[in-house]
C-alpha cells in the first residue's frame, strides 16, 4: 500500500522514538514499531487511513509492544518483572502526561550520542535507530563488517539498559557538552562520506546526505548557534562536490575547482545559516568553520578570495582552544596572504614542536610551499613524505602528479 | 539504581601535594558526604590506605597465598570509593564530577547489579535496610 509505505519513510523514525521512550526498550520498541506497520498494511485498506497515522501507529505499536514482550517473557526467564513493565505501557494516562513539548527523535538522538558510549558505538547506533539504516549499510558505509557493527549496536544497547542511560535530552547545564558529543558524530558521518578513508572513491554521498539530513532535523529542533553553524558547513562542502573531482575521480584543489559547478542553492542556504549562528554571538567552533567555508563560496573566483578574513577567523577558531590542524590551515591561509615564505615558516614551527608529523596533509603544505619557492628539492621531499603518510588512491595520485610536474 | 564511584589517583603526585591542599581536599570530601546524604544519594564512602599498605590474597587448591601490594602496578590506583543511590547513569556522572579529587585524578563510574541464584535476582549487599 502506498500510503503505508511514504508514511514508513517519513514517520517511522519519529514513531520509533516515541515508542522507545514508552516502552523503554530498543529492540521491543522495532520489533513493535514494525508490527504496527504491518497491521496499517491489513487494516488501513478497510478502516481508511487515519486522521493522524503517526498517533495510530503509535499507540498500535504501544499494545504490540505488550505482546512482544509477553512473548519474550516465554522463554527469557531473567526478564524483569514483565507484568509490571507491561502495566506500565498499558497505562495511557502516563503516556499522556510524559508526552511534553520535547520530540523524541531529540531524546533519541542525544541517548544514541551520549558520551559514555564507546565513540564508533555512538555512530553506528545513531545511523542505526535515528537514520534508520541497516547493520549492513552501516558497516559497507564504514568499511568494517558487518558482525563487528552488529556488535557494537547490541553493546550500546546494553550498556543503555545495564547502566541506565536515561532517555532523555539533557538540561541547560550539561546541554553544551553533550551537544558537542551529538555534532561530533554528526560530523564524523559527513566527514565519512565525503572524503573515503582508503580506497578507491573520494567520495561516498549516501552517508553525507545522512548526515546533513540529520543536521537538518537537529536545526529543526534545537536550533542552537553550532547546530545552525555544523549544518552550514556540511552544507559548503556539500556545494563542491561537483567540482571537487573530475569525471576520472582526480582531486581538484579549492583554488582550483570550477567554481560553476558549485551548488549556488546550498550555498545560500548556508550562508543565511552562519550569518544567523553569528549573529548570537553564542557561536562556537563550528559555526567559525562555517564562516570560514563561507568566505571561500562567496568568492566569484579563487584570487577574489579574502584570505585576510580567512585568517581573522582562524584566528578566532584558535581561540576556542589549540588545535594543530587548525593550525595547518591557518599557516596554508598566511600562505596565500603574506606569502609561501611566511606560511612556510608557521607549519615548520608546528612541525618543530613536535606534532602533526604523521599527517600527510602537513607534509603536503609543505611541498606546496617549496614548490612555489622555487625549492623543487625540498618540495620533493616534502611531497613524498606525505605520499608515505596517506594511502587515499586519488590523494596519492595528485602527489604523485605534483612531484613529477617539479 | 546503585553506582559505585572508584577513585583512581596517582600516589606519587598525591604525596607531593602540600600539606594545606590535603586538608582542603579532605574537608571538601566531608563536605560532600553531607550534601550526597541530605539528598539521599549518600550509601557509602570510604577512603584507601596506600598501596604500601595493601595485601593481595588468593586461594587455589586449598591453599592460600599472600602478597604485597595492590593486584596492578599502575601509575593510578584506588584511593576511595563512594556508593551512591542515583535514578541514572546521568545522575552517578553528576555526582562523581562533584568529588574533590575529580579533578586530580579519575573517577570509575560502575553501576551495580543482582546476583542472580537459580534465576532470581538477589541484593548482592546483605546489609538490612
Amino acid at each position: 500500500m502506498d500510503i503505508v509505505e511514504r508514511i514508513y519513510r517519513t514517520e517511522s523514525r519519529r514513531v520509533l522514538a516515541t515508542l522507545i521512550r514508552q516502552v523503554g526498550d530498543f529492540d521491543v520498541a522495532e520489533e513493535a514499531m514494525h508490527e504496527a506497520f504491518v497491521a496499517a498494511v491489513e487494516q488501513w485498506p478497510v478502516e481508511g487511513v487515519p486522521d493522524n497515522p503517526r498517533a495510530w501507529l503509535v499507540s498500535t505499536g504501544r499494545f504490540k509492544a505488550i505482546d512482544v514482550l509477553r512473548r519474550r517473557s516465554k522463554y527469557d526467564v531473567s526478564m524483569e518483572d514483565v507484568e509490571g513493565l507491561v502495566e506500565s505501557i498499558a497505562d495511557a494516562s502516563a503516556v499522556v502526561e510524559r508526552e511534553g513539548v520535547e520530540d523524541d527523535r531529540l531524546r533519541l538522538i542525544f541517548t544514541c550520542c551520549h558520551p559514555a558510549l564507546a565513540p564508533e558505538a555512538q555512530v553506528a547506533l545513531t545511523l542505526r535507530e535515528v537514520c534508520g539504516l541497516t547493520t549492513e549499510e552501516i558497516a559497507h558505509a564504514f568499511v568494517v563488517p558487518a558482525p563487528t557493527v552488529a556488535q557494537r549496536i547490541v553493546r550500546a544497547k546494553s550498556k543503555i539498559r545495564d547502566a541506565r542511560i536515561p532517555y532523555e535530552v539533557p538540561g541547560r547545564s550539561e546541554l553544551a557538552a553533550r551537544l558537542d558529543s551529538v555534532l561530533r558524530v554528526i560530523y564524523l558521518v559527513f566527514n565519512e562520506g565525503y572524503l573515503a578513508s582508503s580506497g578507491e572513491s573520494l567520495t561516498r554521498r549516501d552517508l553525507s546526505a545522512e548526515a546533513i539530513r540529520l543536521g537538518r532535523l537537529l536545526v529543526e529542533l534545537l536550533p542552537e548557534p553550532d547546530v545552525l553553524g555544523l549544518l552550514a558547513l556540511m552544507l559548503l562542502h556539500e556545494s563542491r562536490r561537483a567540482a571537487r573531482a573530475t569525471p576520472e575521480g582526480e582531486l581538484v584543489l579549492l583554488t582550483e575547482q570550477d567554481r560553476s559547478l558549485w551548488d549556488r542553492a546550498q550555498i545560500a542556504d548556508a550562508v543565511k545559516l552562519v550569518e544567523a549562528a553569528l549573529a548570537t554571538r553564542a557561536f562556537g567552533p563550528y559555526a567559525i568553520q562555517a564562516a570560514i567555508a563561507a568566505v571561500h563560496a562567496e568568492a566569484p573566483t579563487a584570487q577574489a578570495t579574502d584570505w585576510a578574513e580567512i585568517v581573522a577567523l582562524y584566528d578566532v577558531l584558535l581561540g576556542f582552544g589549540a588545535n594543530p590542524v587548525v593550525e595547518l590551515n591557518r599557516a596554508v591561509a598566511v600562505a596565500m596572504r603574506d606569502g609561501a615564505e611566511q606560511g612556510l615558516a608557521a607549519v615548520d614551527a608546528i612541525l618543530a614542536r613536535g606534532e602533526l608529523a604523521e599527517y600527510h596533509l602537513a607534509h603536503a603544505a609543505r611541498g606546496d610551499m617549496h614548490r612555489r619557492l622555487g625549492h623543487t628539492a625540498e618540495a620533493a621531499a616534502a611531497y613524498r613524505k606525505a605520499l608515505e603518510l596517506t594511502r587515499q588512491a586519488s590523494e596519492r595520485r595528485f602527489l604523485e602528479r605534483r612531484i613529477a610536474g617539479l | 539504581m546503585r553506582y559505585l564511584c572508584l577513585i583512581y589517583l596517582d600516589e606519587k603526585r598525591m604525596g607531593a601535594l602540600p600539606e594545606p591542599e590535603v586538608n582542603a581536599l579532605n574537608a571538601r570530601h566531608l563536605e560532600l558526604n553531607e550534601q550526597l546524604l541530605k539528598s539521599g544519594q549518600f550509601i557509602e564512602a570510604e577512603a584507601l590506605q596506600p598501596a604500601s599498605d595493601t595485601s593481595c590474597v588468593t586461594m587455589r587448591n586449598g591453599k592460600v597465598t599472600l602478597t604485597d601490594g595492590p593486584y596492578m602496578e599502575t601509575k593510578e590506583i584506588v584511593a576511595g570509593f563512594y556508593l551512591v543511590e542515583a535514578r541514572d547513569l546521568n545522575e552517578a556522572i553528576s555526582v562523581a564530577a562533584r568529588l574533590p579529587s575529580a579533578p586530580l585524578g579519575t573517577i570509575e563510574v560502575r553501576p551495580c547489579r543482582d546476583l542472580i541464584v537459580d534465576g532470581v535476582p538477589r541484593r548482592a549487599s546483605s546489609k538490612p535496610r
